[in-house]
């Protein structure tokens, strides 16, 4: 059992227990918040440089605040979990999002289209905007996940302002299955940089949905190149909304609208670059890849970038139970740890050398040395093992 | 007919509902379900790791979902 579960014996149940982040989680609603937030503090302070406050908060804002806060490993006790799971509650936090999330997307094209914004001001806008694109499809895994069709349904929604509708597929039916592979476009290798992981995540992941999708159709005797392609509705929402955006605000908008989206599921891909960077799933007897352990993705007890995230960074109990909700998941005491929050780590991650510097040597440790065991780069195999030592096996 | 849960989260194949979605009609037999094929509801446990479980008419009604 976990070392921060409660010791068994002591009475806790609903009545007893209270959960400290109940309240933090309406924080999470910042982020679709933000253009207004920008707006406001534009407005107030007279300073254009506001509206680069998307970036600003999540890249330098949130990086301190992991450091000034720190960390939480403590977990729901086990006893709580299925009430906690079913207090309706925490799901209306992930629901209100998206119409805010909307709101404010059609509040930028407005400002783009009449604000009177200089071609910088735009632009600083724009990347606001991508930083609520990238953290929606946050809240879309987290609702992509569950059974219910309403919340399926939100998801990609959520995902048209990214245009990354095929997301929920492949992360559901493809990453899931396949995580800590070589197989796995969304799973970085040892000697891989994020900047080579990149197009090789979002090309790879796009033909994997589709692959997915088409057999699932074909399996029921339907064409991919149908209506009931939940790749190519999705699709059709992100063509619909940024259509009527154009049309409705003038041309002026569809720039800022597909650099936002670009941004966003960069935004996602730099996040899937963190969280399985080098761990690799033995192989069994049978040639089958052992089950998803703990031990097979990063994880972060940081406090703001978890509260921003929907615990996303408790990342190994999410692989071990994707559909539990996001307020019940646990810190896991044998998952590797990330030195900081992912704020923090994606500004690593954009500089290969630093990253190198950093999570190398702790996948190293986490692996005993054996650089063996790692998920290695193969063009980079013969550099990484003569810099780490290992035989050419 | 039998059922057939993933051990993971605890969906559960019914082979008299089948599942459309994923191109299983009701009836369709676990035999005809592909072994590549993986839990759709959390991608976590493959086909051959699912266990025979009660279906839902040997469950009644008090327990179906």
């Amino acid at each position: 059992m976990e070392a921060h579960a409660h010791p068994v014996g002591t009475e806790l149940n609903p009545a007893t227990w209270s959960d400290p982040k109940r309240y933090a989680w309406l924080l999470g609603l910042i982020v679709p918040l933000l253009p207004f937030l920008a707006w406001g503090l534009v407005t107030l302070s007279g300073l254009g440089a506001f509206w680069f406050f998307g970036p600003f908060l999540v890249f330098l804002v949130f990086p301190v605040l992991d450091a000034l806060i720190g960390m939480d490993a403590e977990n729901p006790p086990d006893s709580v979990i299925k009430w906690l799971e079913q207090d309706r509650y925490y799901r209306w936090c992930t629901y209100v999002f998206i119409p805010v999330q909307y709101a404010g997307l059609v509040f930028a094209c407005w400002l783009w289209a009449d604000g009177g914004l200089s071609t910088l001001d735009s632009i600083g806008l724009a990347l606001t905007m991508g930083m609520v694109s990238g953290i929606a499809i946050n809240t879309a895994h987290e609702l992509g996940h569950k059974r219910a069709n309403l919340e399926k349904w939100l998801s990609k929604v959520a995902l048209a302002q990214s245009g990354y509708g095929h997301f929920f597929i492949e992360h559901n039916r493809g990453h899931h299955v396949r995580v800590a592979t070589p197989e796995d476009p969304a799973s970085a290798r040892l000697g891989e940089s994020f900047w080579a992981f990149l197009p090789r995540t979002v090309s790879g992941s796009l033909r994997s949905a589709w692959g997915i999708e088409s057999a699932r159709l074909e399996r029921g005797g339907h064409s991919a190149w149908s209506i009931h392609n939940d790749i190519m509705q999705a699709w059709a929402m992100t063509i619909v909304f940024f259509a009527v955006l154009t049309i409705v605000f003038g041309p002026v908008v569809l720039p800022y609208l597909l650099l936002q989206a670009v941004l966003g599921f960069s935004l996602l891909e730099v996040v899937n670059y963190l969280e399985h960077y080098g761990l690799l799933r033995g192989k069994k007897e049978d040639g089958r890849y052992e089950r998803c352990l703990p031990q097979h993705s990063w994880n972060s007890n940081n406090v703001a970038s978890n509260v921003l995230l929907y615990h996303l960074q408790r990342h190994s109990d999410h692989h071990a139970n994707p559909t539990r909700r996001y307020q019940a998941l646990r810190h896991v005491d044998e998952a590797p740890q990330l030195p900081t929050g992912y704020a923090g780590m994606i500004l690593l991650a954009w500089f290969p050398p630093l990253w190198r510097r950093v999570m190398d040597r702790r996948l190293l440790d986490h692996y005993g040395g054996d650089v063996g065991r790692a998920n290695i780069q193969p063009r980079a195999r013969r550099r990484v093992l003569a810099r780490y030592g290992g035989s050419a096996a | 007919m039998s059922a057939y849960r993933c051990p993971a989260c605890g969906y559960v194949y019914e082979e008299a509902a089948g599942n459309p979605r994923e191109g299983f009609p009701p009836g369709t037999p676990w035999g005809e379900v592909p072994d590549e094929w993986h839990c759709p509801d959390c991608g976590v446990r493959d086909k051959v790791d699912f266990v025979e479980s009660p279906s839902r008419e040997e469950r009644g009604p008090d327990e179906a979902e």
